[in-house]
């Protein structure tokens, strides 16, 4: 049961197994034992991430393709959603309708990218994404009447997915059984069973001839494979993932916009999460989107604590000020892929 | 009675030219199943590139391939590897990071046909598993299925890429100096493998070979080739008797020989 849940892809470390169960249990205990607003919405984001990041991993780690474009299709599920919902009204056929319609935007440019540049050399493939996703940025930010512009766009969701809904008069454990409750459980579940969905992916024939594309396409050529057509399809079910993961997070946040969604920022913050967790793992992705989000969130909180107890020591309170979080992360970082240069997943399973 | 047969693999005026260089030069040969050719010739004479153009590696300049008695030309390598020409390659050419066995299961699976299924779990597929063990088994490889391709010794990866072409159950074999750098005690191995796809006699092999005591053991015929032209093709005594091969061909080997 559990292999055919895992695609009999297991953790093969204990130590990577245990993190995993936290990393599940956090995020399904998390209303219960992180009460507070920000720690659910840090709990929705890592969901949202660990999604996106396999989605990406699917892409870089198992087929050795490097997109730029993977924040564009983030936007694409998010704004699917952001736009149904405020020009369609906040019911759930204008939901699923945003939705259906996001992932065919997804698709169709996905394969329209794939076909007219998978066959070209890779560094061009990476250059054709950086410029489609930048084009999309700008179209974004031009379109500001469907949009939002810089600003984007805020909505409501259908009634059973917001806060001020009680789906049960008496709360549970002192949490309120409310539509908040109820969109944080809806993206922790579609995220679980899309993470496993794209695990089987991975672990079917079809992954397989990925990994060899990935090792050596002109051999795998050899073998009778159409290299061009798995890349593709892999570029589609990629570009999927990132738009279901887009969809996910406009129903939590409730907002779309360019700082969410498109912006380059996050598809660094992905390439980061994906080589810190491990390629071509997928549970690199949900390990390196846990670590990644939380640090992102709590880094300074913890500098704080560190700052105040350092008091009196000479230089450490100014280096340790929460002002200094993001050098702290960067050098975090390094660390990590120094010691860490097959990931942190690598790394357990290599023991 | 395998002379009769119509040829499985025939190439016409094939030819290929690098800029202002003519690598192969507008050779014609028909290849009868139950067949093995070798194709002998001197370093740099077009052996390799000959391959390429038939495996479809390489677009020709001229000249057509066909297979069966259709034109496959105008196919790509993969659709030419599915048709039933299968490759064993001069350079080693594997999945480095992958292991032994998977190597060989991935030719299995191409076989079969089944890369397009996302659905199932790749070694759920007991069959294609068993096939694959059955490959390396053949090549004395089996105890190092769990290996990592690239950390065999050459040999080991000589015999793997033979496995390989085993397991694409081709029509067509072609072996591009499958024997080249290993031990001594390591050829026997890949002779015999060859020796025992000749006997399943329905097979069309192409085997280039610069060794001349393999050549003698193996071949029904022989081609040579000289700066990309046929210029030899017959019984392997009199071909190797000819003044063409003892000159243009032998003359040189003695000379690697001796350097
Ligand atoms: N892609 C290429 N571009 C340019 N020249 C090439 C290319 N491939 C082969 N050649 C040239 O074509 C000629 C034939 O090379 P080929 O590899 O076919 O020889 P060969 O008979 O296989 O030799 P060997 O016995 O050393 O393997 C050589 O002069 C080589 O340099
Ligand atoms: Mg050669």
């Amino acid at each position: 049961m559990l292999t055919t849940l895992l695609s009999g892809d297991l953790p093969r470390s204990r130590v990577l197994a245990v993190v995993l169960l936290a990393i599940l249990a956090g995020l399904v205990l998390a209303p219960f034992v992180f009460p507070g607003t920000r720690s659910l919405n840090v709990a929705a984001k890592v969901a949202v991430f660990v999604l996106l990041v396999a989605s990406y991993d699917l892409l870089l780690g198992y087929t050795g393709i490097v997109s730029f474009a993977h924040t564009m299709f983030f936007g694409i599920g998010g704004y699917g959603v952001g736009i149904a919902m405020a020009k369609l009204g906040a019911g759930w056929v204008s939901l699923a309708l945003g939705i259906a319609l996001a992932l065919s935007l997804s698709a169709a440019l996905a394969l329209a990218i794939g076909l007219l540049s998978l066959r070209v050399r890779a560094i061009f493939f990476a250059m054709i994404t950086l410029a489609v996703a930048s084009f999309f940025q700008i179209l974004a930010s031009q379109l500001s009447g469907f949009t939002g512009g810089e600003d984007g766009i805020t909505y409501k969701l259908p009634d059973l997915l917001l806060p001020g809904t009680k789906l049960v008069e008496m709360p549970l454990l002192g949490v309120e059984l409310n539509g908040r409750l109820a969109s944080y459980y809806l993206v922790v579940l579609a995220a679980l069973a899309c993470f496993l969905a794209l695990l089987r992916v991975v672990n079917s024939p079809f992954g397989r001839v990925l990994l060899s594309i990935r090792e050596n396409e002109f051999r795998s050529e050899a073998l009778g494979y159409r290299t061009v057509t798995y890349r593709t399809a892999a570029n589609c079910i990629g570009a999927l993932g990132a738009t279901l993961a887009g969809v996910l997070y406009a129903i939590w946040l409730r907002y779309t916009g360019p700082d969410t969604t498109l912006s380059f920022n996050i598809m660094i913050d992905i390439l980061l999460m994906v080589v810190i967790g491990g390629m071509g793992t997928m549970y690199g992705a949900a390990v390196g989107a846990t670590i990644f989000v939380v640090a992102q969130n709590y880094l300074q909180d913890l500098m704080a604590l560190a700052s105040a107890a350092a008091k009196g020591v000479p230089l450490l309170p100014g280096l340790l000020h929460p002002d200094r979080w993001l050098l702290w992360l960067g050098v975090l970082f390094i660390v990590c892929v120094y010691y860490f240069p097959t990931g942190i997943v690598g790394k357990l399973r290599a023991k | 009675m395998a002379a009769v047969e119509h040829p499985v693999l025939e190439t016409h005026g094939l030819t290929v030219r690098f800029g202002g260089h003519v690598a192969v030069n507008d050779v014609s040969c028909a290849f009868r199943p139950g067949t093995l050719t070798a194709i002998v010739g001197p370093n740099g004479a077009g052996k390799t590139t000959y391959f390429n153009l038939i495996s479809g590696q390489l677009r020709a300049s001229g000249g057509r391939v066909s297979l069966f008695g259709e034109d496959i030309s105008g196919l790509s390598a993969p659709q030419r590897t599915r048709r039933g020409i299968g490759r064993a390659f001069q350079l080693t050419n594997l999945f480095p990071r992958l292991s032994v066995l998977e190597n060989v299961r991935l030719a299995v699976q191409a076989r079969a046909g089944i890369g397009r299924d996302l659905f199932s779990m790749w070694h759920s597929h007991v069959e294609l598993l068993e096939k694959a063990e059955h490959c390396l088994h053949r090549v004395a490889l089996a105890e190092k299925r769990d290996t990592v391709a690239s950390m065999l010794p050459h040999g080991d990866q000589r015999k793997l890429e033979v496995a390989i072409l085993l397991a694409l159950e081709p029509e067509v074999f072609m072996f591009d100096e499958p024997t080249a750098g290993m031990s001594v005690d390591e050829v026997p191995v890949v002779l015999d493998l060859i020796h025992h796809v000749k006997a399943l006699g329905d097979k069309t092999i192409l085997l280039v070979e610069h060794k001349m005591d393999v050549v003698r053991s193996l071949a029904d015929r022989i081609i040579v080739l000289h700066q990309g032209e046929l210029v030899a093709d017959g019984e392997p005594e009199a071909v190797i008797a000819s003044p063409i091969v003892q000159e243009a061909y032998l003359g040189i080997a003695q000379e690697a020989a001796h350097g």
